[in-house]
């Protein structure tokens, strides 16, 4: 098992980084789990013009904010949040095949930009993962495809072929449909019927439901109070990923509000 | 009772009678690590009631693959030898409570 920490944060955005920032002024251990800084939304902003205090091109500002991050005592963990789950009066959250605790977790993961293939939620588990790292071994020396690009999908993707997986790679863009009966057994890409095994779709982020079994959320968006709280003890939630409006100075400052509820919430505990 | 490890040579014999929950993990797996203190957890509080066990899907894909294993931890029910429930991903104490009905 990997280090317990006062507060984990999934995600590395302006919401989790103020987050971080503000636990770890109010003398909290934090680990922020994050993907690398390209994957963020903001990083894609030409230009921000209506946050106080700092302009630029978003790029510009996520590497300021990234800066303030790695000067902070808060502990960068690299890698893709899997499973967050309340243990009772801790919460973990598994990453790659790495597994952390914390008093408090704070969701700050935004928004995902793909949206869901046809047939991706009803073969989930059954012939589609969202994890090579995973799952991967379960299909040691068979035919599986992958959805995805980017530095993470191209890693997983040498990853399956180490193993002795068939690969066939899909960027994951255009009309995606996902066939079978029991198990997922067809992908259909832009016309293209492969046969396959198994299916990874490799997102940056998952949604709040495949990543915190029983968070309370509609459409996609976690439902969380104005203090940051979901329906589960101990577990946060920030910035794009509890809906619009999805700017930078809404994102900062909920993480700051979800910081201190947090801290607030592990004082109760003891 | 401690959480027992199964093979190809006891599954069908610890599972064919009384209610067994598996737990099919593999150690590179993080949230089959996560999966772990909560099944200790689990048999503490049931004690002999429910045997707790869990099969390594390395050291035995042959069984794994029987049972339409796809994606990791995988937890099984088994009441008399007859799959009962079958869910995927980690779960918490209640959620096993559920399961195992």
């Amino acid at each position: 098992m990997g280090s317990k920490f006062d507060i984990l944060i999934v995600g590395g955005g302006p919401a989790g980084i103020s987050a971080a920032l503000t636990a770890c002024n109010r003398g909290k251990s934090v680990g922020v789990i994050a993907n690398p800084p390209e994957t963020s939304k903001l990083n894609l902003a030409e230009s921000v013009t209506n946050y106080p205090g700092m302009d630029g091109s978003g790029a510009q500002i996520l590497e300021k904010m990234r800066g303030q991050l790695s000067d902070s005592t808060a502990q960068l963990i690299p890698g893709k949040a899997l499973s967050v789950l309340p243990l009772g009066k801790s919460v973990g959250v598994a990453v790659g095949n790495d597994f952390f605790e914390a008093s408090a977790v704070i969701i700050a993961t935004g928004i995902s930009r793909r949206p869901l293939c046809e047939g991706e939620t009803k073969f989930l588990g059954r012939g589609v993962s969202y994890c090579a790292t995973c799952d991967g071994m379960l299909y040691k020396g068979k035919k599986v495809a992958v959805l995805g690009d980017g530095e993470e999908a191209e890693k997983d993707i040498a990853f399956l072929k180490e193993i002795g997986c068939d690969v066939s790679a899909f960027s994951g863009k255009g009309k995606i449909e996902i066939l079978g009966d029991m198990k997922a057994d067809t992908l259909v890409v832009n016309g293209e019927t492969v046969k396959t095994d198994c299916i990874f779709i490799l997102k940056e982020t998952l949604s709040a439901e495949s990543l915190v079994n029983g968070i309370e959320s509609e459409r996609g968006v976690i439902k969380a109070d104005r203090s940051g709280k979901t329906n589960l003890n101990g577990i946060f939630a920030a910035g794009d990923c509890t809906g619009a409006p999805y700017q930078l100075a809404k994102a900062v400052g909920e993480g700051n509000i979800a910081a201190l509820a947090a801290c607030d919430y592990i004082s109760k505990l003891n | 009772m401690a959480v027992m490890h199964l093979t190809k040579d006891n599954f069908d014999s610890v599972t064919s009678s009384g209610l067994v929950l598996v737990d099919f993990w593999a150690t590179w797996c993080g949230p089959c690590r996560m999966q772990a203190p909560i099944l200790d957890e689990l048999d503490e509080q049931l004690g002999d009631k429910v045997k707790i066990c869990k099969l390594n899907v390395d050291d035995e894909p042959a069984i794994a693959q029987r049972f339409g294993v796809f994606s990791i931890p995988t937890l099984m029910v088994f009441r008399n030898g007859d799959m009962i429930s079958k869910e995927v991903g980690v779960h918490t104490v209640e959620q096993l409570m559920t399961m195992l009905g």
